[in-house]
């Protein structure tokens, strides 16, 4: 082997920096009070999240997961769409476009998300808009619909660029020839181009699920009280409760999930974006 | 790709293309109107002005923030290009399960979402009894852009031909000066990508910033993010419009590039 020494200071760092704060958060997550030094070792973090009979835990793990699953699949619908058409666009057309779709994504997110801020409140731009023209005002800021239209907001971008990517690779000559062999348009769609864009699609999933689903700053800005996402709990026990232990269980419990879930799509989330 | 599209098709594309714009654009263009709002009402107008502007740039958080940001974003994406191109090497030269180890030890900040990584660098820097500050931000930041760098360094180093290292010693170099005088040369765009790739995603952090930052030192993200949690602030129009011209310009600039692909587009990572 060459480099002896390069690779042996590498693999040090690495452990030192990558492998050893996820083992701390393990270590903090199955003993009482590290932070107050107390080591022994107990599970009370992990039965405190898993307590049946006050479930407030497990019930905010179920809205995060339901709230991220409603804005993938929105953007799905939402970006499916978009990405086709842009693809079908003639090159000179869509690579301005593209760069105007890239252009937000470039501005940092939690701008992006506080411009809903003016546009949603009560006596925001939206309502000012829909009672001039003799409409009711609604209500959205502070409520869950307006956290699910922020992380669709900020995160559509990520759907529709992976399968942009692999839309415009697609060989169009598979596409002509099943319309030549007598499939219907719909058909051509659903059972060649999709199958031939699953990867991207399945990447462009994980790219707004894992995000989402561990936010914490959409969800204060846009939904205020009204929605407590497992990221704001995992948030508070470092930043305001100072229970370093019941934090670190609740990392590791999202951890599990998030690999679960990106394990059942497959691939990672930096997969198929090509730099 | 591109298909035969009837007139009507063309047409539904059009005004879903549109609506889609509309939606990514409308909020941002809010913004950049009410910044110019002389009223700190959003309900009325009050009259053109730049007072918003005018006392962002006597916010003198917001301006150590920023300040903070740039030196955080340029000192850690060297020092991760350095560690990173290390690493890659290591990665390249290494054979057998111990390299699969290293490999997915050094995938795991690319994996973890961001708030497990803030999380555990936190912990790591209490465990330590570390105080919180600028250099726990610059060493938060520099893992988390390492493996973005070994990954842009990897693909280089495995086009290089192998013979070249051999040839360069052969002929008398010292491994050191054969990586610096041949290996680096050879996988030097690699190299540039990451750097601007961590320049990049340093900026854009917000989520490990505001769990590894200490009293008095702060990101711009971190900044805005308390200040929003405030409430609307047109300060805060003002900065997202400069920050708006500033990313149109270095996207127009790096687009206008004549090598630039046709129709793919960039990413940030």
């Amino acid at each position: 082997m060459k480099y002896k020494g390069l690779t042996y200071t590498y693999t040090a760092y690495a452990f030192a920096f990558f492998f050893a704060p996820l083992l701390l958060i393990l270590f903090y997550s199955l003993t009482a009070d590290a932070a107050g030094r107390d080591f022994t070792f107990t599970l009370a973090h992990f039965a405190r999240f898993f307590d049946f009979s006050h479930p407030q835990y497990m019930k905010v793990l179920v809205d995060s997961f339901r709230i991220a699953l409603i804005s993938t699949v929105i953007c799905l619908l939402l970006g499916y769409p978009m990405a086709y058409v842009l693809a079908n666009m003639k090159p000179r057309v869509r690579s301005f476009l593209s760069l105007l779709f890239v252009l937000p994504m470039w501005m940092n997110f939690l701008l992006r998300t506080y411009a809903w801020m003016s546009l949603l409140e009560t006596n925001g731009l939206i309502n000012m808009l829909l009672t001039a023209i003799g409409l009711p005002p609604i209500t959205i800021m502070y409520t869950e619909k307006a956290v699910i239209l922020g992380m669709v907001y900020n995160y559509l971008p990520f759907m529709i660029l992976p399968i942009y990517n692999s839309l415009i690779k697609l060989d169009g000559s598979l596409l002509d020839s099943a319309d030549d062999l007598g499939a219907s348009p719909w058909q051509t769609f659903s059972k060649v181009t999709v199958p031939l864009t699953k990867p991207a699609i399945f990447s462009g999933i994980n790219m707004v699920f894992m995000p989402s689903v561990t936010t914490f700053a959409i969800s204060t800005l846009l939904g205020g009280s009204s929605t407590t996402l497992i990221g704001t709990l995992i948030e508070n026990q470092f930043k305001v409760a100072n229970d370093m232990g019941f934090g670190s269980a609740m990392s590791v419990i999202i951890m599990i999930f998030v690999f679960g879930t990106s394990a059942l799509s497959g691939g990672s989330k930096d997969e198929e974006v090509g730099l | 790709m591109n298909r035969r599209q009837s007139k009507l098709m063309k047409v539904t594309s059009g005004v879903y293309a549109a609506f889609i714009f509309l939606f990514l654009y409308a909020p941002i263009a809010v913004l950049i109107g009410l910044s110019f709002n002389e009223s700190k009402l959003r309900s009325s107008w009050g009259g053109f002005s730049l007072k918003w502007y005018a006392s962002l740039f006597q916010n003198d958080r917001l301006m150590e923030a920023l300040w903070t940001t740039l030196l955080l974003a340029l000192l850690s994406a060297a020092i991760a290009t350095v560690i990173g191109t290390v690493a890659a090497l290591a990665l390249h030269n290494m054979r057998g399960p111990f390299r699969s180890v290293l490999l997915s030890v050094t995938n795991i900040p690319m994996l973890n979402p961001d708030i497990v990584t803030g999380v555990s660098m936190l912990l790591l820097f209490t465990f330590f009894a570390y105080p919180m500050g600028f250099s726990t931000l610059l060493m938060s930041h520099v893992a988390f852009n390492v493996p973005y760098v070994c990954m842009s360094v990897l693909p280089k180093l495995k086009q290089m031909n192998p013979s070249l290292i051999d040839a360069a010693m052969d002929l008398g170099m010292k491994p050191m000066t054969a990586i610096w005088k041949v290996v680096v040369p050879e996988v030097l765009p690699g190299v540039i990508t990451g750097f601007l790739l961590a320049i990049t995603m340093s900026i854009d952090d917000f989520i490990i910033s505001f769990f590894t930052s200490g009293v008095g030192v702060s990101t711009l993200s971190v900044e805005i993010y308390s200040m929003t949690k405030r409430g609307i602030n047109p300060e805060i129009n003002a900065l997202s419009t400069i920050m708006v011209v500033v990313v149109l310009a270095l996207l127009i600039a790096v687009n206008l590039r004549p090598d630039h692909k046709d129709g793919e587009m960039i990413n940030i990572g």
